[in-house]
């Protein structure tokens, strides 16, 4: 049986939930591998819940907030950008892959793009292969 | 763990009182003796019944006890070898109240970043595959050798570091590297006053360093990592605001900021403030959120390039409390990676 | 093969893991007495890849009884590592704090540790132990130890930011200064233990040296070893804690070499036995002769004696006096035999009070200026004498300051083969025909407090960095592997 990745995406509420829904309504075709989380901000995302979706499982996260200049919060999504880059460097330290962590930006009317990066990143992480903690990770 | 303490059992006679060592540097034991004049009190309160620093009382004395005829033991050290774990598990059966007294028995310590070890263990290829291990399971291997004089044995060493709540359900945490003088005595007052805090609470206090700094903090975003060697470091302004990675933030308060008061960054010995999980994990957000190279959003590629190249982020964000992290120590992934 | 094993377990009054196997022939009477180390956590491992000035503050965890020795042979590293010479205020409040430590430990070993043998009089398990020994002394004498230990630590705390576990420590000076007021503070702590320092003297000599007990070991020929000795002089030749020339003698008491500490490591090689964590360092160009001391064997002694053997004399006056009495007693050096190990850490005892003192008075330590610029970073090591012996820390860091090789010898892993030498002569002497008394397997520990060891220390890592032999031995005792490293 192939690999199916199980993977976390957290959407702010304001850009990229609202994108993920445009998808949805223009009946867009993306896999069904990314469990939505919607927050209110991509800068809310902390690293610890990032670290905890991989532990209890994912094996890919996507975190999606708005185009620079565009967050409802002014500055939240900047904070993301950096602690994403901080993370990505920590967790690459652990032994993780960092490619396991994406950052987008996407806006409320990008159904599209959406979709698309659903797809592109489900395609990457099953190349990947199974997160350190995947209950379907191949034992060596 | 459903204990519940309010007190110590009534007693005729005086209490009893163990401390123990496991995988320890001896720090916390030298650390109950910053009591200094008031160890007097502590002796008159209770006999020492085992203490293998300071006294001649061996396992076999200890096997004898009772289930639960200590009143407190102090257990110091992490979870290294099966002699450590063996002996956490005993002192949990003796114990009415056992005591997780300093950061390693609170959390993994210092030696935790032995977790960060690529063989798993230090002894993978030296010691484990040693052809005259007896234990056919090979869990955790009992060291033996025979040569002219006869059997010895040694502990095996586990997986990784842990603490002492991985093993034994724990009733307090007394937190420091060691335990300064005054979180020692606060302890050591609520034990004279019989009137114990709820179980599982840890006997510091409930903000972060920042707190308790006496540094000014200007708000400032950090436009720039000091390198090692700068060695004009303001004494009275934050350390976060002049470029030095400072744990405060992301560390429970009870030692009055220490180390900011001698201008030395803190590195995080009291654990993760109440209620968080994973203290480097909350470091590496607080930095992130303050680290800005000039007006918000201009600096994104530089501030991502400085984050991606932060020298040894494991050994800044999770010096004392890796094991009992989210991930514990190194993550082993088969996905394609470069790295090493 | 040996019928009958019995077991200490664990040893205790000291600083450290370890448990002691007696090996009994048919007849009862000890064939072998091992002391086996059962810890190690793996320090030069996960140093690497760490920042090069957390270091002073990771290392320091080998050992909490001693950390402000790993504390500054790691500083003192970095400062090689760095090319930056401390200033001379930094240097001044590093020996002060360093002296505080040498008095605290000593002080620790003498009525926590080994004293307790000698001054709790005799006393079964039960009160063999510091409350036996106030109990013995009275509480009076009980707060003024208690006392002196604080101030030790005080002193320790003003200038290193900790009681236990410093953290001023950094390349090229230290981070923070010291105050006028905490400049009085320091003066008068160390006119306190200088004061006891002297009462300590005088109940040494009444209730240790004066005893039949200890003199029956400490005379008692059977207890020497005639080893080779190494420790740290000033230019004067006298003996030195936080800095100087190494040299080491050989047993007749001629020099052996004198040189530049951080040339000592490459005079060493270290063997690995496969019934311990702990290895056993000797003198490369002497060579291993198995575990007996004298010219052709390599092992040597570390620690007190040692120092006191390698040196020409103290620093200080009341300790140069007290050494005197110390030649005189033993009729000259090198002083062999291993119980004057006690006697001769009372006088250091003395010399580290009266240092802190001494320094404690000195204007210069409220100086401001308490670091150097650093240079770029490279490779350096780092000497002191710890409590118990020759501490040496080397590292090599890359250009970026981060560590790329760790490497720490330990004064009690050096003085590890010694110690098992003394162990089986004590278990030979403590050990009669039938008789496994508590007693007289105290009397077997007695034989290591001498040392003072330091287990942790001994045990932090896997492999030293030396080149060392392993071989592994099949349960017939054939061997079956050899593994250079």
């Amino acid at each position: 049986m192939e690999f199916e990745p199980k993977l976390v995406g957290f959407l702010c509420k304001w850009c990229s939930s609202a994108g993920a829904d445009l998808a949805g309504v223009s009946r867009r075709e993306y896999p069904p591998n990314l469990i939505p989380v919607t927050v209110n901000c991509s800068g809310r995302v902390e690293a610890s819940e990032v670290m905890r979706a991989f532990r209890d499982g994912a094996d890919g996260v996507l975190i999606s907030g708005c185009h620079p200049g565009d967050c409802h919060y002014t500055s939240g999504n900047y904070k993301a950008g950096r602690r994403v880059a901080l993370l990505k460097h920590t967790l690459d330290e652990f032994g993780m892959n960092p490619d396991r962590v994406r950052l987008v930006w996407i806006s409320a009317t990008e159904g599209d793009e959406f979709a698309r990066v659903v797809r592109e990143f489900t395609e990457e992480i099953r190349a990947l292969g199974p997160g350190p903690y995947s209950n379907a990770k191949e034992r060596r | 763990m459903d204990r519940v303490l309010i007190a110590m059992p009534k007693k005729e006679d005086k209490r009893k009182l163990a401390a123990y060592w496991a995988s320890s540097c001896g720090g916390c034991d030298v650390g109950l003796l910053g009591l200094h004049e008031r160890l007097l009190e502590l002796i008159d309160f209770a006999s020492i019944v085992f203490w293998p620093a300071a006294t001649d009382f061996k396992y076999e004395d200890l096997r004898s006890y009772g289930d639960g005829e200590i009143d407190v033991t102090f257990f110091n050290g992490g979870i290294r070898t099966s002699e450590n774990a063996e002996m956490a598990e005993l002192l949990r059966r003796k114990s009415e109240v056992l005591v997780a007294y300093g950061s390693c028995a609170h959390l993994g310590g210092i030696p935790g970043l032995a977790n960060l070890s690529e063989r798993g263990t230090l002894f993978d290829t030296v010691y484990r595959e040693n052809p005259t291990t007896k234990n056919p399971a090979n869990t955790v291997p009992k060291q033996v050798s025979e040569g002219k004089f006869g059997e010895l044995e040694l502990p095996g060493v586990n997986e990784k570091v842990g603490a002492l709540s991985d093993i034994v359900p724990v009733d307090y945490s007394v937190p420091g590297c060691p335990p300064p003088p005054e979180i020692t005595e606060d302890f050591l007052d609520l034990l004279l006053e019989n009137d114990l805090p709820e179980t599982g609470s840890v006997i510091a206090g409930g903000k972060t360093v920042c707190d308790e700094c006496d540094r000014e903090w200007n708000q400032e975003a950090i436009e720039e990592l000091k390198p090692p060697g700068d060695v004009n470091i303001d004494p009275d302004e934050c350390l976060l605001d002049q470029g030095i990675i400072c744990l405060g933030p992301a560390t429970r308060s009870g030692c009055d900021a220490s180390c900011p008061s001698v201008n030395r960054p803190c590195r995080g010995c009291f654990g993760p403030p109440e209620g968080v999980e994973d203290q480097g994990a909350e470091m590496l957000n607080s930095l992130a959120s303050i680290l800005q190279i000039g007006e918000e959003g201009t600096g994104l590629e530089q501030e991502r390039e400085l984050l991606g190249a932060l020298p040894d982020p494991l050994g800044t964000f999770y010096s004392f409390a890796l094991p009992v992290s989210i991930f514990g120590g190194r993550v082993e992934d088969g996905g394609t990676n470069e790295h090493e | 093969m040996s019928t009958n094993k019995v077991s200490i377990d664990p040893i205790t009054r000291l600083e450290g893991h370890g448990k002691i196997d007696i090996f009994l022939d048919s007849e009862g009477n000890p064939e072998d007495a091992v002391l086996q180390v059962p810890e190690l956590r793996g320090f030069e491992e996960f140093s690497r890849g760490r920042r090069a000035e957390d270091m002073p503050r990771i290392t320091e965890r080998i050992c909490g009884v001693c950390p402000e020795a790993h504390h500054f042979a790691s500083t003192k590293a970095l400062d090689a590592a760095y090319s930056s010479p401390p200033p001379e205020t930094a240097l001044q409040l590093r020996e002060l704090l360093y002296n505080s430590y040498i008095f605290a430990d000593h002080l620790l070993h003498l009525f926590y540790l080994g004293g307790p043998d000698f001054l709790a009089n005799g006393a079964t398990k039960e009160k063999r132990n510091i409350v036996g020994v106030i109990n013995e002394l009275g509480e009076a004498v009980g707060k003024k130890l208690l006392a002196a230990r604080r101030k030790a630590h005080e002193a320790i705390e003003i200038i290193g930011g900790h009681q236990v576990h410093p953290v001023t420590g950094i390349p090229g000076g230290l981070s923070s200064g010291i105050t006028a007021s905490e400049k009085e503070e320091l003066a008068s702590i160390g006119k306190d233990v200088l004061d006891f320092s002297e009462d300590v003297l005088e109940l040494f000599h009444e209730k240790v040296i004066a005893s039949e007990d200890f003199g029956a070991l400490m005379n008692n020929a059977r207890f020497s070893l005639d080893s080779y000795y190494m420790g740290l002089i000033d230019e004067a030749g006298k003996v030195s804690f936080y800095d100087g020339d190494l040299r080491i003698i050989d047993p007749e008491g001629e020099e052996y070499a004198r040189l530049d500490p951080s040339e000592g490591i490459g005079l060493l090689e270290e063997r690995v036995e496969p019934w311990t964590y702990v290895k056993f360092p000797y003198l490369k160009g002497v060579g291993w002769d198995g575990f007996s001391t004298g010219m052709d064997s390599g092992i040597f002694r570390v620690g007190p004696l040692a120092r006191l053997n390698v040196g020409n004399g103290m620093k200080t006056k009341l300790a140069q006096k007290e050494y005197e009495k110390l030649l005189e007693h033993f009729d000259g050096k090198p002083v062999h035999q291993t119980y004057a190990y006690h006697w001769a850490r009372m006088i250091e005892l003395v010399q580290a009070a009266e240092r802190i003192d001494e320094l404690a008075r000195l204007d210069s330590i409220t100086g401001d200026e308490i670091s150097s610029e650093l240079g770029e970073p490279g490779e350096g090591v780092g000497v002191v004498e710890a409590a118990r012996g020759t501490l040496f820390h080397h590292y090599e860091l890359d250009q970026t300051g981060i560590v790329e090789m760790a490497n720490m010898i330990v004064p009690t892993t050096s003085n590890s083969a010694a110690l098992s030498i003394s162990i089986k002569q004590a278990a030979e002497e403590a050990i009669e025909v039938g008789e496994i008394s508590e007693e007289a397997l105290n009397r077997v520990e007695i034989g290591f407090r001498p040392y003072d060891p330091c287990l942790a220390c001994a045990t932090h890592s896997v492999d030293g960095g030396l080149d060392i032999g392993l071989s592994i031995y099949d349960d017939e005792g054939k061997l079956i592997e050899e593994i250079e490293k």
